[in-house]
Protein backbone atom coordinates (compact mmCIF):
# COMPACT_ATOMS: atom_id res chain seq x y z
CA UNK A 1 0.00 0.00 0.00
CA UNK A 2 1.33 3.33 -1.05
CA UNK A 3 1.95 5.98 1.85
CA UNK A 4 -0.80 7.99 0.27
CA UNK A 5 -3.32 5.61 0.49
CA UNK A 6 -2.73 4.85 4.36
CA UNK A 7 -2.58 8.48 4.77
CA UNK A 8 -6.11 8.68 3.58
CA UNK A 9 -7.61 5.65 5.23
CA UNK A 10 -6.31 6.93 8.70
CA UNK A 11 -7.88 9.80 7.89
CA UNK A 12 -11.01 8.02 6.90
CA UNK A 13 -10.60 5.94 10.22
CA UNK A 14 -10.18 9.08 12.35
CA UNK A 15 -13.13 10.86 10.81
CA UNK A 16 -15.18 7.74 11.47
CA UNK A 17 -14.50 7.61 14.62
CA UNK A 18 -14.97 10.83 15.78
CA UNK A 19 -18.23 11.16 13.90
CA UNK A 20 -19.19 7.66 16.22
CA UNK A 21 -18.44 9.91 19.35
CA UNK A 22 -20.53 12.85 18.79
CA UNK A 23 -23.33 10.67 17.99
CA UNK A 24 -23.18 9.04 21.60
CA UNK A 25 -22.25 11.86 23.28
CA UNK A 26 -25.52 14.11 21.78
CA UNK A 27 -27.67 11.07 22.23
CA UNK A 28 -26.73 10.84 25.87
CA UNK A 29 -27.22 14.25 26.09
CA UNK A 30 -30.74 14.69 24.33
CA UNK A 31 -32.41 11.74 25.53
CA UNK A 32 -31.30 11.50 28.74
CA UNK A 33 -32.19 15.83 29.10
CA UNK A 34 -35.79 14.74 27.86
CA UNK A 35 -36.02 11.76 30.22
CA UNK A 36 -34.77 13.85 33.12
CA UNK A 37 -37.75 16.38 32.14
CA UNK A 38 -40.28 14.11 32.54
CA UNK A 39 -39.63 12.12 35.33
CA UNK A 40 -38.70 14.88 37.28
CA UNK A 41 -41.64 16.82 36.82
CA UNK A 42 -44.37 17.29 38.95
CA UNK A 43 -47.09 15.87 36.93
CA UNK A 44 -45.07 12.54 36.09
CA UNK A 45 -46.33 10.23 39.05
CA UNK A 46 -49.80 10.33 37.84
CA UNK A 47 -49.34 9.95 34.74
CA UNK A 48 -47.21 7.29 35.61
CA UNK A 49 -49.79 5.63 37.63
CA UNK A 50 -52.53 6.05 34.99
CA UNK A 51 -50.65 4.59 32.05
CA UNK A 52 -47.85 2.57 33.30
CA UNK A 53 -48.84 0.94 36.68
CA UNK A 54 -46.92 -2.04 36.80
CA UNK A 55 -49.32 -3.43 38.94
CA UNK A 56 -51.92 -3.38 36.77
CA UNK A 57 -50.39 -3.97 33.67
CA UNK A 58 -49.49 -7.62 35.57
CA UNK A 59 -53.11 -8.31 36.79
CA UNK A 60 -54.49 -7.31 33.28
CA UNK A 61 -52.15 -8.26 30.82
CA UNK A 62 -52.63 -12.03 30.22
CA UNK A 63 -56.40 -11.69 29.56
CA UNK A 64 -55.54 -8.83 27.17
CA UNK A 65 -53.07 -11.18 25.43
CA UNK A 66 -55.11 -14.34 25.29
CA UNK A 67 -57.78 -11.71 23.45
CA UNK A 68 -55.34 -10.66 20.99
CA UNK A 69 -55.38 -13.79 19.71
CA UNK A 70 -58.51 -13.66 18.44
CA UNK A 71 -57.48 -10.61 16.62
CA UNK A 72 -54.58 -12.44 14.99
CA UNK A 73 -57.17 -14.92 13.89
CA UNK A 74 -59.47 -12.83 12.97
CA UNK A 75 -56.78 -10.48 10.57
CA UNK A 76 -55.73 -13.87 9.04
CA UNK A 77 -58.83 -14.78 7.96
CA UNK A 78 -59.61 -11.60 6.69
CA UNK A 79 -56.51 -11.00 4.66
CA UNK A 80 -57.09 -14.36 2.98
CA UNK A 81 -59.98 -12.80 1.61
CA UNK A 82 -59.40 -9.61 1.36
CA UNK A 83 -56.62 -10.78 -1.29
CA UNK A 84 -59.11 -13.09 -3.79
CA UNK A 85 -61.71 -10.55 -3.24
CA UNK A 86 -59.24 -7.68 -3.66
CA UNK A 87 -57.46 -9.42 -6.80
CA UNK A 88 -61.23 -10.52 -8.64
CA UNK A 89 -62.59 -7.02 -8.49
CA UNK A 90 -59.20 -5.73 -10.32
CA UNK A 91 -59.57 -8.38 -12.84
CA UNK A 92 -63.29 -7.41 -13.44
CA UNK A 93 -62.07 -3.97 -13.88
CA UNK A 94 -59.26 -4.89 -16.30
CA UNK A 95 -61.77 -6.65 -19.00
CA UNK A 96 -63.11 -4.81 -21.89
CA UNK A 97 -65.52 -7.23 -23.37
CA UNK A 98 -68.92 -5.82 -23.82
CA UNK A 99 -70.82 -8.67 -22.32
CA UNK A 100 -68.71 -8.15 -19.09
CA UNK A 101 -70.09 -4.49 -18.54
CA UNK A 102 -72.02 -5.03 -15.94
CA UNK A 103 -69.90 -6.97 -13.50
CA UNK A 104 -67.73 -3.97 -14.52
CA UNK A 105 -69.64 -1.65 -13.91
CA UNK A 106 -70.38 -3.50 -10.51
CA UNK A 107 -66.81 -3.65 -9.66
CA UNK A 108 -65.99 -0.06 -10.62
CA UNK A 109 -68.81 0.81 -7.65
CA UNK A 110 -67.72 -2.01 -5.17
CA UNK A 111 -64.43 0.14 -5.17
CA UNK A 112 -65.94 3.62 -5.10
CA UNK A 113 -68.19 2.86 -2.27
CA UNK A 114 -66.23 0.67 0.05
CA UNK A 115 -62.97 2.36 -0.27
CA UNK A 116 -65.34 5.44 0.20
CA UNK A 117 -66.92 5.05 3.34
CA UNK A 118 -65.42 5.28 7.00
CA UNK A 119 -64.38 1.40 7.53
CA UNK A 120 -65.53 2.13 11.23
CA UNK A 121 -69.10 3.31 10.15
CA UNK A 122 -69.14 0.19 7.97
CA UNK A 123 -68.52 -1.98 10.76
CA UNK A 124 -71.57 0.00 12.47
CA UNK A 125 -73.47 -0.65 9.59
CA UNK A 126 -73.05 -4.48 9.18
CA UNK A 127 -72.38 -5.19 12.66
CA UNK A 128 -75.28 -4.11 14.40
CA UNK A 129 -77.41 -3.54 10.87
CA UNK A 130 -77.67 -7.38 9.85
CA UNK A 131 -78.87 -9.17 12.71
CA UNK A 132 -81.69 -6.56 12.81
CA UNK A 133 -82.96 -8.43 9.98
CA UNK A 134 -83.21 -11.22 11.38
CA UNK A 135 -86.04 -10.77 13.38
CA UNK A 136 -89.45 -11.12 12.53
CA UNK A 137 -90.83 -8.75 10.44
CA UNK A 138 -94.69 -7.49 10.60
CA UNK A 139 -96.24 -10.43 10.06
CA UNK A 140 -93.90 -12.86 12.22
CA UNK A 141 -91.92 -14.30 9.06
CA UNK A 142 -88.35 -14.66 9.41
CA UNK A 143 -87.19 -14.63 5.46
CA UNK A 144 -83.65 -13.23 6.42
CA UNK A 145 -83.37 -15.59 9.39
CA UNK A 146 -80.20 -17.52 7.72
CA UNK A 147 -78.20 -14.38 7.89
CA UNK A 148 -75.48 -14.64 10.29
CA UNK A 149 -75.54 -12.75 13.49
CA UNK A 150 -72.57 -13.28 15.53
CA UNK A 151 -70.50 -10.04 15.58
CA UNK A 152 -67.14 -11.24 15.01
CA UNK A 153 -68.13 -12.95 11.77
CA UNK A 154 -69.88 -9.42 10.61
CA UNK A 155 -66.84 -7.51 11.79
CA UNK A 156 -64.76 -9.68 9.73
CA UNK A 157 -67.31 -9.17 6.68
CA UNK A 158 -67.23 -5.58 6.79
CA UNK A 159 -63.26 -5.15 7.44
CA UNK A 160 -63.26 -7.64 4.02
CA UNK A 161 -65.04 -5.40 2.00
CA UNK A 162 -63.56 -2.44 3.17
CA UNK A 163 -60.23 -3.81 2.24
CA UNK A 164 -60.99 -5.37 -0.91
CA UNK A 165 -61.62 -2.16 -2.25
CA UNK A 166 -58.47 -1.06 -0.91
CA UNK A 167 -56.36 -4.07 -2.34
CA UNK A 168 -58.12 -4.35 -5.65
CA UNK A 169 -56.85 -0.80 -6.41
CA UNK A 170 -53.94 -1.95 -5.47
CA UNK A 171 -54.13 -4.69 -7.66
CA UNK A 172 -54.97 -2.65 -10.64
CA UNK A 173 -52.01 -0.35 -9.98
CA UNK A 174 -49.75 -3.26 -10.49
CA UNK A 175 -51.79 -4.82 -13.22
CA UNK A 176 -50.63 -1.76 -15.24
CA UNK A 177 -47.05 -1.23 -14.38
CA UNK A 178 -46.39 -4.35 -15.78
CA UNK A 179 -44.68 -3.34 -19.52
CA UNK A 180 -46.95 -3.84 -22.50
CA UNK A 181 -43.95 -5.82 -24.33
CA UNK A 182 -45.10 -8.59 -21.60
CA UNK A 183 -48.21 -8.49 -22.95
CA UNK A 184 -46.58 -9.20 -26.91
CA UNK A 185 -44.33 -11.39 -24.94
CA UNK A 186 -47.15 -13.61 -23.66
CA UNK A 187 -49.67 -13.72 -27.10
CA UNK A 188 -46.37 -14.27 -29.37
CA UNK A 189 -45.55 -17.76 -27.45
CA UNK A 190 -49.07 -18.26 -28.26
CA UNK A 191 -50.84 -18.34 -25.14
CA UNK A 192 -54.32 -16.66 -25.03
CA UNK A 193 -55.07 -13.45 -23.67
CA UNK A 194 -56.37 -14.94 -20.48
CA UNK A 195 -53.45 -17.57 -19.88
CA UNK A 196 -51.35 -14.28 -20.57
CA UNK A 197 -52.66 -12.23 -17.57
CA UNK A 198 -52.82 -15.73 -15.22
CA UNK A 199 -48.79 -16.62 -16.35
CA UNK A 200 -47.12 -13.32 -17.23
CA UNK A 201 -49.16 -10.46 -16.27
CA UNK A 202 -50.70 -11.08 -12.80
CA UNK A 203 -47.68 -12.84 -10.86
CA UNK A 204 -45.28 -9.89 -12.00
CA UNK A 205 -47.76 -7.30 -11.25
CA UNK A 206 -48.28 -9.21 -7.79
CA UNK A 207 -44.35 -9.15 -7.12
CA UNK A 208 -44.51 -5.35 -7.96
CA UNK A 209 -46.89 -4.51 -5.35
CA UNK A 210 -45.84 -6.64 -2.57
CA UNK A 211 -44.65 -3.31 -0.45
CA UNK A 212 -47.80 -1.68 -0.98
CA UNK A 213 -49.82 -4.62 -0.23
CA UNK A 214 -48.18 -5.74 3.00
CA UNK A 215 -48.66 -1.98 4.23
CA UNK A 216 -52.51 -2.52 3.85
CA UNK A 217 -51.81 -5.20 5.44
CA UNK A 218 -50.32 -3.49 8.71
CA UNK A 219 -53.33 -1.43 8.01
CA UNK A 220 -55.91 -4.24 8.72
CA UNK A 221 -54.27 -5.77 11.55
CA UNK A 222 -54.81 -2.19 13.46
CA UNK A 223 -58.39 -1.78 12.24
CA UNK A 224 -59.24 -5.25 13.11
CA UNK A 225 -59.79 -3.51 16.77
CA UNK A 226 -62.58 -2.03 15.11
CA UNK A 227 -64.78 -4.65 15.51
CA UNK A 228 -64.67 -4.17 19.67
CA UNK A 229 -67.29 -1.58 19.00
CA UNK A 230 -69.73 -4.43 18.00
CA UNK A 231 -69.46 -5.96 20.73
CA UNK A 232 -67.46 -8.53 19.84
CA UNK A 233 -66.03 -9.81 23.21
CA UNK A 234 -62.63 -11.65 24.08
CA UNK A 235 -60.52 -9.27 21.59
CA UNK A 236 -57.81 -7.00 22.31
CA UNK A 237 -59.27 -3.16 22.10
CA UNK A 238 -62.71 -4.53 24.20
CA UNK A 239 -60.81 -6.52 26.74
CA UNK A 240 -58.92 -3.44 27.49
CA UNK A 241 -61.63 -1.66 27.45
CA UNK A 242 -63.27 -4.41 30.12
CA UNK A 243 -60.21 -3.63 32.32
CA UNK A 244 -59.82 -0.05 32.46
CA UNK A 245 -63.42 0.52 32.93
CA UNK A 246 -63.13 -0.85 36.45
CA UNK A 247 -60.69 1.53 38.15
CA UNK A 248 -60.24 4.38 35.33
CA UNK A 249 -56.70 3.39 35.08
CA UNK A 250 -55.73 3.40 31.33
CA UNK A 251 -52.07 1.21 31.27
CA UNK A 252 -54.34 -2.08 29.92
CA UNK A 253 -54.81 0.19 26.93
CA UNK A 254 -50.98 0.40 27.12
CA UNK A 255 -50.48 -3.15 27.10
CA UNK A 256 -53.19 -3.80 23.94
CA UNK A 257 -50.85 -1.11 22.11
CA UNK A 258 -47.69 -2.66 22.99
CA UNK A 259 -49.38 -5.98 21.77
CA UNK A 260 -50.41 -4.28 18.12
CA UNK A 261 -46.76 -2.77 18.08
CA UNK A 262 -45.52 -6.30 18.59
CA UNK A 263 -46.85 -7.37 15.39
CA UNK A 264 -47.06 -4.05 13.56
CA UNK A 265 -43.33 -3.24 13.83
CA UNK A 266 -42.21 -6.68 12.78
CA UNK A 267 -44.23 -6.12 9.48
CA UNK A 268 -42.80 -2.92 8.79
CA UNK A 269 -39.39 -3.80 9.12
CA UNK A 270 -40.06 -6.81 6.54
CA UNK A 271 -41.85 -4.21 4.48
CA UNK A 272 -38.54 -2.09 4.30
CA UNK A 273 -35.84 -4.94 3.65
CA UNK A 274 -38.93 -6.14 0.88
CA UNK A 275 -38.18 -2.75 -0.74
CA UNK A 276 -34.44 -2.55 -0.42
CA UNK A 277 -34.08 -6.14 -1.97
CA UNK A 278 -36.61 -5.08 -4.40
CA UNK A 279 -34.69 -1.84 -5.79
CA UNK A 280 -31.83 -3.93 -5.99
CA UNK A 281 -32.96 -6.18 -8.76
CA UNK A 282 -34.97 -2.89 -10.67
CA UNK A 283 -31.68 -1.53 -10.66
CA UNK A 284 -29.85 -4.48 -12.02
CA UNK A 285 -33.53 -5.64 -14.45
CA UNK A 286 -33.50 -2.48 -16.54
CA UNK A 287 -34.02 -3.47 -19.75
CA UNK A 288 -37.05 -5.33 -20.50
CA UNK B 1 -44.94 -23.81 -57.40
CA UNK B 2 -46.49 -23.82 -53.59
CA UNK B 3 -47.92 -21.23 -52.04
CA UNK B 4 -45.30 -19.03 -50.20
CA UNK B 5 -45.09 -19.70 -46.49
CA UNK B 6 -45.98 -16.01 -45.36
CA UNK B 7 -47.73 -13.30 -48.03
CA UNK B 8 -49.00 -10.02 -47.66
CA UNK B 9 -51.00 -8.51 -50.02
CA UNK B 10 -51.92 -4.25 -49.99
CA UNK B 11 -51.41 -4.08 -46.26
CA UNK B 12 -52.13 -0.85 -45.19
CA UNK B 13 -52.15 0.48 -41.12
CA UNK B 14 -52.70 3.58 -39.36
CA UNK B 15 -52.23 4.99 -35.87
CA UNK B 16 -54.61 7.82 -36.16
CA UNK B 17 -53.57 10.26 -38.73
CA UNK B 18 -50.19 8.18 -39.53
CA UNK B 19 -49.61 5.78 -41.99
CA UNK B 20 -47.23 3.21 -40.84
CA UNK B 21 -47.69 1.14 -43.46
CA UNK B 22 -49.14 1.27 -47.29
CA UNK B 23 -49.97 -1.45 -49.65
CA UNK B 24 -47.05 -3.79 -48.52
CA UNK B 25 -46.64 -6.92 -50.83
CA UNK B 26 -44.01 -9.11 -49.65
CA UNK B 27 -43.69 -13.12 -49.67
CA UNK B 28 -41.32 -15.53 -48.15
CA UNK B 29 -41.02 -18.73 -49.13
CA UNK B 30 -40.47 -21.68 -47.52
CA UNK B 31 -36.62 -21.77 -46.48
CA UNK B 32 -36.53 -17.84 -47.53
CA UNK B 33 -35.19 -15.32 -45.28
CA UNK B 34 -36.34 -12.03 -46.32
CA UNK B 35 -34.45 -8.79 -44.76
CA UNK B 36 -36.67 -6.19 -44.56
CA UNK B 37 -34.77 -2.88 -44.31
CA UNK B 38 -35.10 0.78 -43.54
CA UNK B 39 -34.75 3.64 -41.32
CA UNK B 40 -36.17 3.76 -37.84
CA UNK B 41 -39.88 4.32 -37.97
CA UNK B 42 -40.43 3.20 -41.63
CA UNK B 43 -42.97 0.60 -40.26
CA UNK B 44 -40.65 -2.21 -40.18
CA UNK B 45 -41.72 -3.27 -36.62
CA UNK B 46 -45.28 -2.46 -37.80
CA UNK B 47 -44.67 -4.47 -40.50
CA UNK B 48 -43.72 -7.71 -37.99
CA UNK B 49 -46.35 -7.03 -35.48
CA UNK B 50 -49.31 -6.81 -38.20
CA UNK B 51 -48.15 -10.61 -38.99
CA UNK B 52 -48.20 -11.63 -35.82
CA UNK B 53 -51.87 -10.59 -35.00
CA UNK B 54 -50.35 -8.02 -32.56
CA UNK B 55 -51.49 -4.95 -34.21
CA UNK B 56 -54.85 -4.94 -36.17
CA UNK B 57 -54.23 -4.05 -39.87
CA UNK B 58 -56.63 -1.39 -41.66
CA UNK B 59 -56.72 -3.04 -45.42
CA UNK B 60 -55.31 -5.90 -47.42
CA UNK B 61 -54.90 -9.50 -46.09
CA UNK B 62 -52.08 -11.89 -44.86
CA UNK B 63 -51.79 -15.13 -45.65
CA UNK B 64 -50.19 -17.91 -43.68
CA UNK B 65 -49.26 -20.97 -46.28
CA UNK B 66 -51.72 -20.04 -48.70
CA UNK B 67 -54.74 -19.51 -45.89
CA UNK B 68 -55.80 -16.37 -45.00
CA UNK B 69 -55.27 -14.47 -41.96
CA UNK B 70 -57.00 -11.74 -41.02
CA UNK B 71 -60.09 -12.74 -42.07
CA UNK B 72 -62.15 -11.93 -38.48
CA UNK B 73 -63.47 -15.45 -38.43
CA UNK B 74 -59.45 -16.30 -37.76
CA UNK B 75 -58.71 -16.97 -34.07
CA UNK B 76 -55.45 -14.85 -33.47
CA UNK B 77 -54.41 -17.53 -31.48
CA UNK B 78 -54.25 -20.64 -33.48
CA UNK B 79 -52.17 -18.28 -35.95
CA UNK B 80 -49.92 -17.22 -33.22
CA UNK B 81 -48.96 -20.61 -32.65
CA UNK B 82 -47.42 -21.47 -35.81
CA UNK B 83 -45.60 -17.99 -35.84
CA UNK B 84 -42.77 -16.83 -33.53
CA UNK B 85 -42.23 -13.06 -33.02
CA UNK B 86 -38.68 -12.32 -31.06
CA UNK B 87 -38.78 -8.49 -30.04
CA UNK B 88 -36.11 -6.01 -29.98
CA UNK B 89 -36.09 -5.68 -26.60
CA UNK B 90 -36.06 -9.10 -25.83
CA UNK B 91 -39.40 -9.49 -23.79
CA UNK B 92 -38.18 -12.45 -21.79
CA UNK B 93 -40.70 -13.13 -18.71
CA UNK B 94 -38.60 -11.38 -15.75
CA UNK B 95 -40.60 -13.84 -12.85
CA UNK B 96 -39.38 -17.24 -14.30
CA UNK B 97 -36.16 -18.64 -14.82
CA UNK B 98 -33.95 -18.85 -18.22
CA UNK B 99 -35.74 -22.62 -18.39
CA UNK B 100 -39.08 -21.60 -17.88
CA UNK B 101 -39.33 -18.96 -20.08
CA UNK B 102 -38.55 -21.46 -22.64
CA UNK B 103 -41.07 -23.70 -22.01
CA UNK B 104 -43.94 -21.76 -20.75
CA UNK B 105 -45.52 -21.47 -24.51
CA UNK B 106 -44.87 -25.02 -25.29
CA UNK B 107 -46.22 -26.42 -22.38
CA UNK B 108 -49.30 -23.68 -22.05
CA UNK B 109 -49.98 -22.66 -26.27
CA UNK B 110 -48.44 -26.19 -27.83
CA UNK B 111 -49.74 -28.76 -24.87
CA UNK B 112 -46.27 -30.71 -24.82
CA UNK B 113 -45.71 -32.45 -21.57
CA UNK B 114 -43.56 -30.57 -18.96
CA UNK B 115 -41.02 -33.22 -19.02
CA UNK B 116 -40.63 -33.36 -22.53
CA UNK B 117 -40.58 -29.52 -22.52
CA UNK B 118 -38.03 -29.21 -20.46
CA UNK B 119 -35.81 -31.32 -22.56
CA UNK B 120 -36.49 -29.33 -25.57
CA UNK B 121 -35.34 -26.57 -23.83
CA UNK B 122 -32.53 -27.99 -22.58
CA UNK B 123 -31.06 -29.09 -26.05
CA UNK B 124 -32.02 -25.76 -27.47
CA UNK B 125 -30.34 -23.67 -24.87
CA UNK B 126 -27.44 -25.84 -25.10
CA UNK B 127 -27.49 -25.05 -29.04
CA UNK B 128 -27.35 -21.62 -28.23
CA UNK B 129 -24.39 -21.84 -26.26
CA UNK B 130 -26.44 -21.12 -22.28
CA UNK B 131 -25.51 -24.69 -21.01
CA UNK B 132 -25.78 -23.91 -17.32
CA UNK B 133 -27.81 -21.17 -17.02
CA UNK B 134 -31.49 -22.58 -17.10
CA UNK B 135 -32.21 -21.91 -13.64
CA UNK B 136 -30.98 -18.02 -13.62
CA UNK B 137 -33.05 -15.12 -14.01
CA UNK B 138 -33.32 -13.59 -16.71
CA UNK B 139 -31.91 -9.71 -15.40
CA UNK B 140 -28.43 -11.69 -14.60
CA UNK B 141 -27.87 -12.28 -18.38
CA UNK B 142 -26.10 -10.01 -20.79
CA UNK B 143 -27.86 -8.64 -23.42
CA UNK B 144 -26.63 -11.05 -25.68
CA UNK B 145 -27.65 -13.93 -24.12
CA UNK B 146 -30.96 -12.43 -23.48
CA UNK B 147 -31.50 -12.29 -26.94
CA UNK B 148 -30.60 -16.00 -27.47
CA UNK B 149 -33.11 -17.41 -24.84
CA UNK B 150 -35.90 -15.24 -26.78
CA UNK B 151 -34.67 -16.68 -29.72
CA UNK B 152 -34.89 -19.85 -28.17
CA UNK B 153 -38.38 -19.06 -26.95
CA UNK B 154 -39.25 -18.38 -29.94
CA UNK B 155 -38.00 -21.41 -31.78
CA UNK B 156 -38.86 -23.81 -29.63
CA UNK B 157 -42.29 -24.48 -30.92
CA UNK B 158 -40.94 -25.22 -34.54
CA UNK B 159 -43.06 -21.92 -36.15
CA UNK B 160 -44.02 -22.17 -39.53
CA UNK B 161 -41.55 -19.00 -40.08
CA UNK B 162 -40.05 -16.73 -37.29
CA UNK B 163 -40.06 -13.04 -37.39
CA UNK B 164 -37.32 -11.34 -36.00
CA UNK B 165 -37.50 -7.74 -34.80
CA UNK B 166 -34.37 -5.78 -34.79
CA UNK B 167 -33.05 -8.40 -32.64
CA UNK B 168 -29.47 -7.11 -32.45
CA UNK B 169 -30.62 -3.20 -31.89
CA UNK B 170 -30.51 -3.13 -28.52
CA UNK B 171 -27.74 -4.73 -27.47
CA UNK B 172 -24.05 -3.29 -26.99
CA UNK B 173 -22.00 -3.69 -30.11
CA UNK B 174 -19.55 -6.55 -28.47
CA UNK B 175 -22.22 -8.43 -28.24
CA UNK B 176 -24.30 -8.54 -31.65
CA UNK B 177 -22.02 -11.33 -32.87
CA UNK B 178 -23.34 -14.30 -30.83
CA UNK B 179 -26.76 -13.47 -31.57
CA UNK B 180 -26.30 -13.11 -35.36
CA UNK B 181 -24.78 -16.61 -35.25
CA UNK B 182 -27.98 -17.97 -33.36
CA UNK B 183 -29.97 -16.48 -36.63
CA UNK B 184 -27.47 -17.87 -38.76
CA UNK B 185 -28.09 -21.49 -37.09
CA UNK B 186 -31.90 -21.17 -37.70
CA UNK B 187 -30.68 -19.94 -41.66
CA UNK B 188 -28.82 -23.09 -41.99
CA UNK B 189 -31.49 -25.25 -40.44
CA UNK B 190 -33.78 -23.66 -43.37
CA UNK B 191 -36.30 -21.79 -41.03
CA UNK B 192 -38.50 -19.77 -43.13
CA UNK B 193 -37.51 -16.17 -41.39
CA UNK B 194 -39.01 -12.52 -41.56
CA UNK B 195 -36.32 -10.01 -40.93
CA UNK B 196 -36.52 -6.35 -39.76
CA UNK B 197 -32.55 -5.37 -39.49
CA UNK B 198 -30.06 -2.21 -39.53
CA UNK B 199 -27.16 -4.83 -40.13
CA UNK B 200 -26.84 -4.44 -43.61
CA UNK B 201 -23.48 -7.06 -43.53
CA UNK B 202 -25.67 -9.32 -41.95
CA UNK B 203 -28.80 -8.57 -44.41
CA UNK B 204 -26.30 -9.69 -47.47
CA UNK B 205 -24.86 -12.73 -45.81
CA UNK B 206 -28.40 -14.09 -44.63
CA UNK B 207 -30.83 -12.74 -46.59
CA UNK B 208 -32.29 -14.39 -49.93
CA UNK B 209 -34.67 -11.17 -50.85
CA UNK B 210 -34.14 -7.84 -49.50
CA UNK B 211 -36.55 -5.33 -49.18
CA UNK B 212 -36.11 -1.56 -48.45
CA UNK B 213 -38.88 -0.12 -46.37
CA UNK B 214 -39.47 3.68 -46.81
CA UNK B 215 -41.96 6.07 -45.22
CA UNK B 216 -44.07 3.35 -44.86
CA UNK B 217 -43.70 1.92 -48.13
CA UNK B 218 -41.68 -0.93 -49.83
CA UNK B 219 -39.85 0.79 -52.53
CA UNK B 220 -37.57 -1.81 -53.61
CA UNK B 221 -37.44 -5.65 -53.38
CA UNK B 222 -35.00 -7.99 -54.72
CA UNK B 223 -31.79 -10.15 -54.53
CA UNK B 224 -29.42 -8.52 -51.68
CA UNK B 225 -26.58 -7.97 -53.84
CA UNK B 226 -29.34 -5.89 -56.36
CA UNK B 227 -30.64 -4.12 -53.67
CA UNK B 228 -27.92 -3.65 -51.28
CA UNK B 229 -25.00 -3.15 -53.99
CA UNK B 230 -27.05 -1.46 -57.10
CA UNK B 231 -29.88 -0.11 -55.38
CA UNK B 232 -32.59 1.36 -58.46
CA UNK B 233 -34.25 3.87 -56.55
CA UNK B 234 -33.23 6.76 -55.59
CA UNK B 235 -34.65 6.58 -51.55
CA UNK B 236 -32.27 3.57 -51.66
CA UNK B 237 -29.63 4.75 -52.86
CA UNK B 238 -29.62 7.50 -50.37
CA UNK B 239 -30.44 6.17 -47.32
CA UNK B 240 -27.41 3.60 -48.24
CA UNK B 241 -25.17 6.37 -48.79
CA UNK B 242 -26.13 7.71 -45.19
CA UNK B 243 -25.44 4.49 -43.62
CA UNK B 244 -21.95 4.39 -45.54
CA UNK B 245 -21.24 7.74 -44.49
CA UNK B 246 -22.27 6.26 -40.42
CA UNK B 247 -20.08 3.56 -40.89
CA UNK B 248 -23.10 1.06 -40.59
CA UNK B 249 -23.06 -0.65 -43.84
Amino acid sequence: MSDRRAEREAAKRRRERRGLTIASISTVIVLGGIAALILTSPGWPLVRDQFFSWQEFKDTFPDIAKAFWLDVRVFCIVEVAVLILGLAVALVRLTTGPAVFPFRLLATTFTDVFRGIPTVLLVYLIGFGVPALTVASEDGSTPLSWLPTEPVVLGGIALTLSYSAYVAEVYRAGINSVHRGQRDAGLAVGLTEAQTLRHVIVPQAVRNVGPPLLNDFIALQKDVALIAIIGVTGEAFRQAQIAASTDFNYTPMVAAALLYLCVTIPMARLLELWERRRGRVGLGGQAR
Amino acid sequence: MSDPVLQTSGVTKSFGELEVLHGIDLEVSEHQAVAVIGASGSGKSTLLRCIDLLVQIDDGDIFLDGEVITDPSVDPVAVRRKLALVFQAYNLFPHLDVLSNVTLGITRAQGVARAQAEEIAAALLKRFGLEGRERDDPDRLSGGQQQRVAIARAFAARPRAMLLDEVTSALDPELVGEVLDAVRELKAEGVTMLLATHEMGFAREVADVVGYLHEGRLVEVGPPEQVLEDPQKPETKRFLRRLLAAGRA
